[in-house]
């Protein structure tokens, strides 16, 4: 028999449990294999449990039995009221399932797909039986819109819940009904917010921007693992929260407060409604450079929502969905994603011994910043130095970098404080017989990169690992001094490494499988994005910038004053400046990776003039470090203005500009190919091992242009054959730097070559 | 002040006990939230109940056994051959905590200390603003997670799957007991105390047995609006003091004393504070009869302080566990939980209150009355503390 229990007073919920049974409707329950339904007194609880994968996806599969399930609820009557739920603690729903959109041929499948998630949702949302969503785990796009869609929410705060709509990073939008729910839910400047920056959110955030009602704290230990309790427990409460609201006895509505109530009044009227959007607009203008179609689409369509009613909301955002994931950008976006997923794997297995103590040498900005991206992963790491003054500065950074996680509340003063317990700041060798691995991050220079690693060896076990960060210096020719080279690695990090994703780990032919495996495991640990690269002079990514900054150069010599040459390279998608970014390098650094790489690839580097560089580094002008490089930098002032000092070596090294190939968009193109062409060598050359890894080590580390993708498949998307005309058209003018590689050649020459298929 | 309440309870124990002040060698006392004038409220108390201004004496601290720390610390001064006769107690005035100013108005006021010229003085008074004046509260939280205690008894409770009305059941029978035992007398440890300018207060006040029906009736006071715990099944912060003669077996045959009880055995351990912050009775139950060379059913008398219903039925649930035995303790079986008629037979923290740093005391020497009253012979008590600290004791009347 089925049991109901009511509550027992108004307000407050029976806390005896309640009565269990499963039934099976249909014998259709018994072939599902996605969602799962038990019914609990009056309550359905619904699970979504995509097999054999670490979190849910709204697929074709997913979605068919959901809406199976949901009819079966609505037809029984014994059912009040229904629970969503995730059978995997750690994911409600991630997301729709990309392969699916990408398996579309043209926009319109991608509609119908998103009518078919409007329709469905339409209907929980107009559900005459309340349903609650009870969120443990990533609640992200699709997953936040089936959320969204549901009468109540409860979730789980802990930091794996996570709730946002990520769409706009693939070049999308929601597209099941979310730019319309979420404006009226979480107010116009909130939804704007989470819909273009496609930001996370945690689970308290959430609660307070009334994204959920209510939230579950995670529990310790019981009768049950802590995972499976504390959703169990979400469970028992999400179905008391839908049975009262199947009784009247809780009410959806949410109390708001008075700067909420103010916001909502405001944006009710059309006025003040036009001056956001117009706001919002030029603020994506500005950032996006009008690169990126995505977020103006939803500005369009959030815009026609609020406007002209649902019905026209809905069409808009169906339509708009299935253009722009036909969009290149979309495609470049996506899979730069697929490529993110790609280097979180570790291809070399895991490694015979955790590293479990680390030990960094030298506290600069580099080592400092490896130092905390490690303790705050649970890693003992023994910071050392050569002096003291050094060494100050350097656990100041971890502290100021960990302290600035407290501020932002992501972080407890106290999980800060045990966080830095793991850091042992010191001068001498001390502890290093119980290291792992070493990574160094000393001078640039090998005598000094030597010297270090003899005296490192003379200490470490035999086990330990020693990885050298640096940006150009051959790990071989670093080895050469080891006694045991099979153990020397590079772990090349970009600054800032707290917030830098990418790490290159640069292999020599004398590193042991287990040395790699246990070098990406540590960057895996880190939290990087993780690419694998050969020996080389300048490995990848230093020697694909190189090409570009000598042209760089070239282009100043030609007369080009530094902003502009900034603003044209912004234009380009680049995030930094290319002048700029020679300031951010160090003119010293960058004077000595052009000087290794001329010597190692001789014509293929010139363009520019390095006596330039030199003589800057003479005059002091070393870049943002020094206060002066093509910018002077005042702490406090923003807009930095042009160095004057500057003017006199440019005019000592102008050239006088070849006319036929200086506008915009050939001083763009210029830059481009050449890296463009630098990138198809590596991977010519074997120093890259696929275009994946080349697309994400050129995205996360040097700021190619992520709405193109990756310099491989620009390649694609632009043309091969395009590419070598215009290699071939400024080779006829600058000289031989531009000649095409035989890669490039060879894409060119038959069409149906692609670095990506 | 709270050194009003311990020196009368140091009375109360010269007078009951009848011992010459001057044999006293030592005298160590427990509190939590300390009284910044008297902070070593030991050496004042014993100055004004009389004793000897020959007697050492030092406070302890360590949350909610702060006492318990008392009483073994003197146990330990014995066994080392520092004292033969000491009395150890706890304190709490809860009724009365200091309340500080805001950090800002702290550093105003040190300065200003400093300040030399009127004109100096002036500048720093002017620099005060409203917000200067907010106090700043003592919380019964958690330093280290921020998390209340009550909070964290309630996920406890969820934890086990303790549900609301057994809770409620729970801390009802606490009130019935202690009432019981109050109306026949047992309670005889309670030593009266005169309040300056109020009456004489002579008996536990907060014995209050009421029905389920009107504890159903109150809100969670911690995770609302759903969670378990209610003001109806918590301990109660109240004021309180407590005292203990401790001495060496010889020396208190020797002055012709009949031991209440003795102290056999007892170990302190601690744990998580996030998620078993209150869950330490269940390891260290295990540990002091190993120690001490017994098992569960030797123990006639059981006293474990009840910080909150839901927290003394998790660890009940917790001990008769063997899958929580083997993945959380390291052990091969489950000890087993207290049987309920040995249990807190006359209440508990829940209708008694809880004084913080008084509390150890009277959870020994009520397991020493129930020993004697009941004709066992092992008694076993057992307190939680912030931190993630527990004390077990293990003591025998004879």
């Amino acid at each position: 028999q089925l049991q109901l229990y009511r509550s027992q007073s108004a307000g407050r919920f029976s806390r005896r449990g309640y009565a269990c049974r499963n039934i099976s409707t249909s014998s259709a329950l018994q072939n599902r294999t996605h969602v799962s339904c038990d019914i609990k007194g009056d309550v359905a609880v619904v699970r979504f449990n995509t097999p054999n994968s670490k979190v849910n996806t709204l697929s074709k599969q997913l979605s068919a039995e959901f809406t199976d399930v949901m009819n079966e609820i609505w037809a029984n009557e014994a059912v009040r009221s229904a629970v969503l739920i995730s059978s995997k603690p750690g994911s409600f729903i991630a997301g729709a399932d990309l392969n699916m959109l990408e398996a579309c041929k043209t926009a319109q499948e991608v509609t119908q797909l998103s009518q078919d998630g409007q329709k469905m949702l339409e209907k929980i949302e107009n559900s005459p039986k309340p349903v609650v969503a009870a969120i443990s785990g990533s609640c992200l796009g699709g997953g936040l819109e089936v959320a969204i869609a549901c009468h109540y929410r409860v979730a789980t705060k802990d930091r794996k819940t996570v709730l946002g709509t990520p769409e706009v990073l693939l070049g999308l939008l929601p597209g099941a009904g979310g730019t319309q729910r979420l404006p009226k839910m979480v107010g116009l400047p909130a939804a704007f917010d989470m819909m273009l920056t496609g930001r996370n959110i945690r689970a308290d955030r959430a609660k307070k921007m009334g994204l959920v009602d209510q939230l579950v704290e995670p529990l310790g230990p019981g009768l049950k693992t802590p995972e499976a309790r504390t959703i169990e427990y979400l469970e028992e409460v999400a179905i008391n929260f839908a049975r009262g609201l199947a009784n009247k006895t809780v009410s959806a509505k949410r109390s708001r407060g008075l700067m909420q109530r103010l916001t909502d009044y405001a944006m009710a009227l059309p006025f003040v409604r036009q001056q956001v959007y117009k706001t919002v607009e030029s603020k994506v203008q500005k950032q996006t450079k009008g690169l990126y179609p995505a977020p103006l689409k939803i500005i369009e369509v959030v815009k026609t929502g609020l406007d002209q009613g649902n019905d026209a909301g809905y069409l808009i955002e169906a339509q708009s969905f299935g253009q722009l994931a036909v969009t290149k950008e979309s495609k470049a976006l996506m899979g730069l994603y697929h490529g993110q997923v790609h280097c979180k794997k570790n291809k070399f297995g895991n490694p015979q011994k955790e590293v479990k103590t680390l030990a960094v040498l030298g506290a600069g900005l580099m080592g400092a910043g490896i130092a905390q991206v490690s303790v705050d992963k649970g890693i003992k790491t023994i910071l050392k130095d050569t002096a003291q003054k050094g060494l100050d500065r350097g656990q100041q950074q971890v502290y100021k970098g960990l302290n600035s996680k407290v501020k932002k509340k992501s972080l407890t003063s106290f999980e800060r404080d045990s966080i830095l317990s793991n850091l042992m700041g010191q001068l001498d060798y001390k502890g290093f017989e119980k290291a792992d691995m070493v990574i160094e991050a000393v001078f640039e220079d090998i005598n000094v990169k030597h010297k270090v690693l003899k005296e490192v060896e003379a200490v470490i076990p035999a086990h330990c690992v020693f990885a050298s960060n640096t940006s150009a210096l051959p790990i071989s020719q670093i080895a050469a001094a080891s006694k045991r080279p099979e153990k020397v690695i590079g772990m090349h990090y970009f600054s800032p490494v707290d917030k830098m994703q990418l790490l290159e780990i640069i292999t020599t032919d004398k590193t042991s499988q287990d040395t790699a495996a246990s070098a990406v495991a540590v960057g895996l640990k880190q939290g990087k994005v993780v690419i694998v690269v050969k020996d080389g002079p300048g490995f990848y990514t230093t020697r694909c910038l190189g090409p570009m900054l000598s042209e760089v150069v070239r282009v100043l010599q030609e007369g080009i004053d530094p902003k502009k040459v900034d603003a044209i390279s912004t234009a380009f998608g680049f995030p930094v400046g290319a002048a700029t970014l020679i300031d951010e390098v160090g003119v010293d650094v960058a004077t000595h990776v052009a000087e290794d790489l001329g010597k190692a690839f001789g014509q293929r580097f010139g363009g520019g003039s390095i006596d330039l560089f030199k003589l800057m580094v003479q005059k002091g002008f070393l870049g943002r470090k020094a206060g002066k490089g093509f910018y002077v930098y005042q702490e406090g002032v923003k807009n930095r203005s042009v160095n004057s000092g500057m003017d006199e070596i440019l005019q000592k090294f102008r050239v006088p500009p070849l006319s036929h190939s200086c506008s915009d968009e050939d001083i763009q193109m210029r830059l481009v190919t050449r890296f463009v062409n630098e990138a198809a060598m590596c991977l010519q050359e074997g120093i890259l091992s696929n275009p994946l890894e080349g697309d994400i080590g050129a995205v996360f580390g040097l700021g190619f242009p992520p709405c193109l993708g990756g310099p491989f498949r620009f390649a694609d998307s632009y043309g091969a054959r395009q590419l070598v005309d215009k290699l071939r058209k400024y080779e006829a003018v600058y000289g031989s730097q531009f000649t095409p590689c035989q890669l490039l050649l060879d894409h060119a020459n038959s069409p149906s070559k692609k670095f990506h298929q | 002040m709270p050194h009003d309440l311990a020196r009368a309870a140091l009375q109360g124990l010269l007078t009951r006990t009848s011992v010459p002040r001057d044999v006293v060698d030592y005298i160590v006392y427990g509190t939590v939230i300390q009284e910044v004038k008297t902070s070593n409220v030991a050496r004042e108390a014993a100055l004004g109940a009389g004793f000897s201004d020959k007697t050492p004496a030092h406070t302890v601290t360590m949350a909610c056994i702060s006492s318990n720390q008392a009483m073994t610390t003197g146990v330990g001064m014995i066994a080392a051959g520092q004292c033969d006769v000491v009395v150890a107690g706890g304190v709490e005035l809860m009724s009365d905590v200091p309340i500080r100013h805001s950090r800002k108005m702290r550093k105003t006021m040190l300065t200003l200390n400093r300040a030399k010229t009127l004109g100096q003085k002036l500048s720093l008074i002017s620099k005060i603003r409203p917000d200067y004046f907010t106090p700043e509260l003592p919380a019964v939280a958690e330093f280290s997670t921020s998390e209340t205690m009550g909070h964290s008894a309630d996920r406890l409770a969820a934890a086990f799957g303790v549900s609301r009305l057994e809770q409620d059941e729970y801390a009802l029978r606490s009130h019935s007991l202690a009432k019981k035992a109050q109306d026949e007398g047992l309670l005889q440890d309670v030593v009266p105390f005169k309040v300056p300018g109020k009456d004489t207060v002579t008996k536990d006040n907060g014995i209050r047995p009421s029905s389920l029906e009107q504890m159903g009736k109150l809100k969670p006071a911690f995770v609302k609006p759903y969670g378990t715990v209610t003001a109806a099944n918590s301990s109660f912060l109240t004021d309180g003091a407590s005292a203990m003669l401790i001495m060496s077996e010889e020396k208190a045959l020797a002055m012709g004393y009949k031991p209440k009880a003795y102290l056999r055995d007892f170990v302190y351990v601690s744990q998580d504070p996030k998620d078993q912050l209150l869950l330490g009775p269940t390891y260290a139950t295990p540990k002091v009869l190993e120690k001490a060379g017994l098992t569960l059913g030797d123990i006639d008398v059981f006293e474990f302080h009840e910080a909150f219903a839901g927290q003394i039925l998790a660890n009940l649930k917790a001990m008769d566990s063997d899958w929580f035995a083997q993945n959380y303790m390291g052990r091969k079986s489950k000890v087993g939980a207290p049987p309920l008629d040995k249990f807190n037979t006359w209440g508990g923290s829940l209708s008694l209150g809880h004084p913080f740093g008084a509390t150890g005391c009277r959870l020994v020497i009520t397991a020493a009355h129930r020993l004697k009253k009941e004709g066992g012979q092992y008694g076993l008590v057992a307190a939680c503390a912030a931190g993630g600290q527990v004390m077990v004791l293990c003591g025998s009347c004879s």
